[in-house]
C-alpha cells in the first residue's frame, strides 16, 4: 500500500484502510516459500508467521512433543520403540477417518456417519472373505470400499439436491448405517476374518532391509518432486525459495524417514523377534500422499477450498457446487471404508462392538486438533494424520497409565475443545481483521 | 417525458459502432415492469456510468447484460452482431465480465487462485501454478496494481481497495471487452476510492468498455465519460458527462426530468 493512503472515515465501518496493520497481516499470511529469496529471509519470514499465529502444523507438533514428554515422565514405557510402533498402528484408523472427515470439513460441512460407514466397509469385506462366500481378499476389500463410496454418493446427493444440512443427513446416516451393520452382522454379532492378507494389513511388517529400501525410495521420490517443483519456479523467474531451503526440506524428510525406520526396525518382540515398518504405516502414507495431491494440485481440490471459503464465489466462477460436494462426501466415505478395513484387520474380526459414534468424534477431533478448520476452507491432509497421532498418543498414554475409558474420553474432549477454541479464535481474528 | 428520443444522443466516439447496443430491452417480473424499452450504447474505450435511484432498475439492467436475467423483449447487439446472453457463461464467452458489489472472492484462497477460479490452467492434469502466477503478476502489473506484496497472499489479508483491484483484475484477465462494475467504491475510504477509480480509468484507456453503477456523484463525475440515468425502469438520459452536472443527474434520478441545462437538454 502507498503511504499516502488515508484512514477511512469513521462513518464507513466496512472500510478496511488500516494500512500498516494490513501490511503486517499480509506479511504474516504469505507463505515464506513465495516471498523469500534467501535462507535468511526465509527463516525470518517463517519466524514472523509463527509469532503471528499462522503457524500451520506447528502447534500440533508442539502438542505431540508435550504429550510425549508428559507420558514418558509418567511411564518410561511410553517412548519405547515397541510402544511407538503400537501407537502408530492404533492411530492408523483415526488418521484415516480424520483424512475422510477432512473432505467434509473443508467444505464447511460435517460428516457424522463415517464411523459406521467404516463399520459397513469392514463388515462387507469380512462377510465376503468368509469361507462360505469365498471371495478373494482383494475383491472383498474392493466391494467394501465401493459400497462405502456409494453411501457417500447417496448422502452427498441428498445433502446437495435436497439442500438439507449435512449435520442432519449424516446424523441419520450414523443411526441408519449402524442399523444396517447390525443387520449384516446378524445374530452372532461377530464375523471373524481368517483371510491372511487382510489380517496382515495391520499386523504384518516389512522386513528390516526392505524397510530401509522403501524409505529411501519414498524420500527420493519426495525429494525429486520438491526439487523439480522449486527448480521450475526458480527457472520461471517467480519468487522461489533458495536452493538451501529445498535441500533442508529434503534433508528433513530423510531424517524423519531414518528415525521412523530406526524405531520400527528395533526388535519389539517379546518371545519372537518383531521388527520392520508395519504395512499399515505405508497405507496411511499412501492415502496421505494421494489426498494431498488431490487437494493441492487438482481443480477438484481447488474447488473444494473455494466452496469452503466462499460458495457463492465458486458458483459464480462456474464451479458445479453439487457435483464437487457430492464427490467430497464420496471420497470421505471411501476413506472411511479404508479405515474400516484396517480396523477389521487389526481386530481380525468385525463385531457389533464397533463404536462408530466414538470413532467419528475422534475423527473430527483429530482433524481439528491437527489444524483443519470447522468453518471450512482451511486445512490439509497432513493435519488429519498429525491430529490422529495426538488422539492415538492420548489414548495409548492414558491406557499405559491404567486410566479408565471415562478418563480418556474426558481428556480427549478437553483437547478437542482446546483445538476448536483455537480454531474459532483465530478465524474470528481473520474475519475481524 | 418521451423516452426514446432523448436516448440517441451523440457520443464522443460517434462513428465507431458501440461495443454493446441495447435496443428496446424489456424485463418484467410478474406485473412489475422492471425495465421498459431500454436503449443504451456502450462504446469501447469509454466509462459509462449508470445512475438511478433505488428500484430504478440498475441491477436488473446489468443482470440482463451479464446473463443472470434474460430480457423479455428487445435486442442486444455485441460487436454489431445480435446476441442472446442466457447465462453468465454466455456473457463470459463474449468477453463480458461483471465485478459484483460483494466481489465474490474466496478469502481463504490467494490472489492467483481467486483470479483463475473456475478457469485454472492445467499441465499434465495438475494445476499449472507457475504459469497462472506469472499471468496474474503480468495482469496486475499492466493495471499498475503495485500495492500487493505478493500474488500468493490470501485475499483475507488484503485491504478493501486491494480486494476491489483483485476483483477488477480478475475480470480483465480473460481478454474481456466489457467490464460491468456494481458500486466498486462503496465501503472504500478516500484514498482507496481514488486507487480504484484510477484503475477503472486505465481499463477504459486500454480500450475496454466499462459500465459502472454508482450512487456516488463524486465518483460518477470523476470517472465517467457518459452518464446514463434510469428512472422507474426507463432510460431518461444518456449523455456525455460534460453536458451534465450533479443537479441535472439528481433531478433525472428523482423525477425523470430536469429543467436545468448544461450544454444539453433533456426532454
Amino acid at each position: 500500500m502507498t503511504s499516502s493512503d488515508a484512514p477511512a472515515p469513521p462513518s464507513e465501518p466496512p472500510a478496511i484502510d488500516d494500512l500498516p496493520a494490513a501490511d503486517e497481516r499480509a506479511a504474516l499470511a504469505i507463505d515464506p516459500a513465495v516471498t523469500a529469496n534467501s535462507l535468511g529471509d526465509y527463516s525470518r519470514a517463517t519466524l514472523a508467521r509463527i509469532r503471528g499465529g499462522e503457524s500451520g502444523a506447528l502447534p500440533v507438533i508442539a502438542g505431540l512433543i508435550l504429550i510425549s514428554i508428559l507420558f514418558q515422565s509418567l511411564n518410561s514405557n511410553f517412548l519405547t520403540a515397541g510402544n511407538i510402533v503400537n501407537l502408530l498402528i492404533q492411530g492408523a484408523p483415526f488418521m484415516l477417518l480424520a483424512l475422510g472427515e477432512t473432505f467434509a470439513l473443508l467444505l464447511g460441512e460435517i460428516d457424522l456417519s463415517i464411523g459406521f460407514v467404516a463399520g459397513i466397509g469392514g463388515t462387507i469385506a469380512a462377510e465376503l472373505v468368509k469361507e462360505s462366500t469365498g471371495w478373494p481378499w482383494w475383491a472383498a476389500v474392493l466391494a467394501g470400499l465401493v459400497a462405502c463410496a456409494a453411501i457417500g454418493i447417496l448422502q452427498g446427493t441428498i445433502i446437495t439436491r435436497l439442500g438439507l444440512p449435512s449435520f442432519v443427513v449424516t446424523l441419520a446416516g450414523l443411526l441408519g448405517w449402524q442399523g444396517v451393520m447390525l443387520l449384516m452382522l446378524g445374530e452372532g454379532g461377530t464375523v471373524p476374518i481368517n483371510d491372511q492378507t487382510i489380517n496382515d494389513i495391520a499386523s504384518r511388517n516389512l522386513a528390516p532391509t526392505t524397510s530401509w529400501i522403501v524409505m529411501l525410495v519414498l524420500v527420493a521420490v519426495f525429494g525429486a518432486l520438491v526439487w523439480m517443483r522449486e527448480t521450475r519456479r526458480r527457472a520461471s523467474g517467480l519468487v522461489a525459495p533458495p536452493v538451501s531451503v529445498t535441500l533442508i526440506k529434503i534433508a528433513a524428510a530423510l531424517v524423519a524417514g531414518v528415525v521412523v525406520v530406526l524405531i520400527c526396525n528395533t526388535d519389539r518382540g517379546i518371545l519372537v523377534p518383531i521388527e520392520g515398518v508395519p504395512w499399515v504405516v505405508l497405507l496411511v502414507l499412501a492415502v496421505l500422499a494421494a489426498w494431498t495431491l488431490l487437494l493441492n494440485r487438482t481443480r477438484f481440490g481447488r474447488y473444494l477450498y473455494a466452496i469452503g471459503g466462499n460458495a457463492e464465489a465458486a458458483r459464480r466462477a462456474g464451479v458445479r457446487l453439487s457435483r464437487i460436494r457430492t464427490a467430497a462426501f464420496m471420497l470421505g466415505s471411501f476413506t472411511a471404508g479404508i479405515a474400516g478395513i484396517v480396523l477389521a484387520s487389526r481386530l481380525r474380526s468385525v463385531s457389533t462392538a464397533l463404536d462408530g459414534g466414538t470413532l467419528v468424534l475422534y475423527a473430527v477431533a483429530a482433524a481439528v486438533i491437527g489444524g483443519t478448520s470447522l468453518f471450512g476452507g482451511r486445512g490439509k491432509a497432513i493435519n488429519a494424520v498429525l491430529g490422529g497421532l495426538v488422539i492415538a498418543a492420548i489414548d495409548n498414554g492414558m491406557g499405559l497409565q491404567g486410566y479408565s475409558a471415562a478418563a480418556k474420553y474426558v481428556v480427549t474432549a478437553l483437547v478437542l475443545l482446546a483445538a476448536v477454541t483455537i480454531d474459532a479464535v483465530s478465524s474470528r481474528g481473520r474475519v475481524a481483521r | 417525458m418521451s423516452v426514446d428520443s432523448s436516448v440517441q444522443t451523440t457520443d464522443a466516439t460517434a462513428g465507431a459502432a458501440p461495443l454493446l447496443q441495447l435496443s428496446g430491452v424489456e424485463k418484467h417480473f410478474g406485473a412489475v415492469r422492471a425495465l421498459n424499452s431500454i436503449d443504451l450504447d456502450l462504446p469501447a474505450g469509454q466509462v459509462t456510468a449508470l445512475a438511478g435511484d433505488n428500484g430504478a432498475g440498475k441491477s436488473v439492467l446489468i443482470k440482463c447484460i451479464a446473463g443472470i436475467h434474460t430480457p423479455d423483449a428487445g435486442e442486444i447487439r455485441f460487436d454489431g452482431r445480435p446476441v442472446h446472453i442466457r447465462t453468465p457463461r454466455d456473457a463470459s464467452a463474449l468477453g463480458i465480465e461483471t465485478v459484483h458489489q460483494d466481489l465474490a472472492l474466496a478469502d481463504n484462497l490467494d490472489i492467483v487462485q481467486n483470479m483463475f477460479l473456475g478457469r485454472e490452467r492445467l499441465r499434465h492434469l495438475m494445476l499449472d501454478e507457475n504459469s497462472m502466477e506469472q499471468a496474474a503478476n503480468d495482469t496486475l502489473a499492466s493495471l499498475s496494481v503495485t500495492t500487493v506484496r505478493s500474488v500468493r497472499q490470501p485475499v483475507q489479508s488484503l485491504s478493501g481497495g486491494q480486494r476491489q483491484s483483485v476483483a477488477i483484475a480478475k475480470a480483465v484477465l480473460w481478454n474481456s471487452k466489457l467490464v460491468i462494475m456494481d458500486e466498486p467504491t462503496a465501503a472504500l475510504g478516500v484514498a482507496q476510492t481514488t486507487m480504484v477509480l484510477d484503475l477503472v480509468r486505465r481499463l477504459a484507456d486500454r480500450g475496454l468498455a466499462v459500465l459502472i453503477v454508482s450512487h456516488n456523484m463524486n465518483d460518477v463525475f470523476q470517472i465517467a465519460d457518459r452518464i446514463a440515468v434510469l428512472y422507474l425502469g426507463r432510460m431518461v438520459a444518456v449523455r456525455p458527462a460534460a453536458e451534465m452536472d450533479r443537479q441535472i443527474v439528481v433531478d433525472l434520478m428523482t423525477t425523470g426530468a430536469s429543467t436545468r441545462t448544461n450544454g444539453g437538454e433533456s426532454p
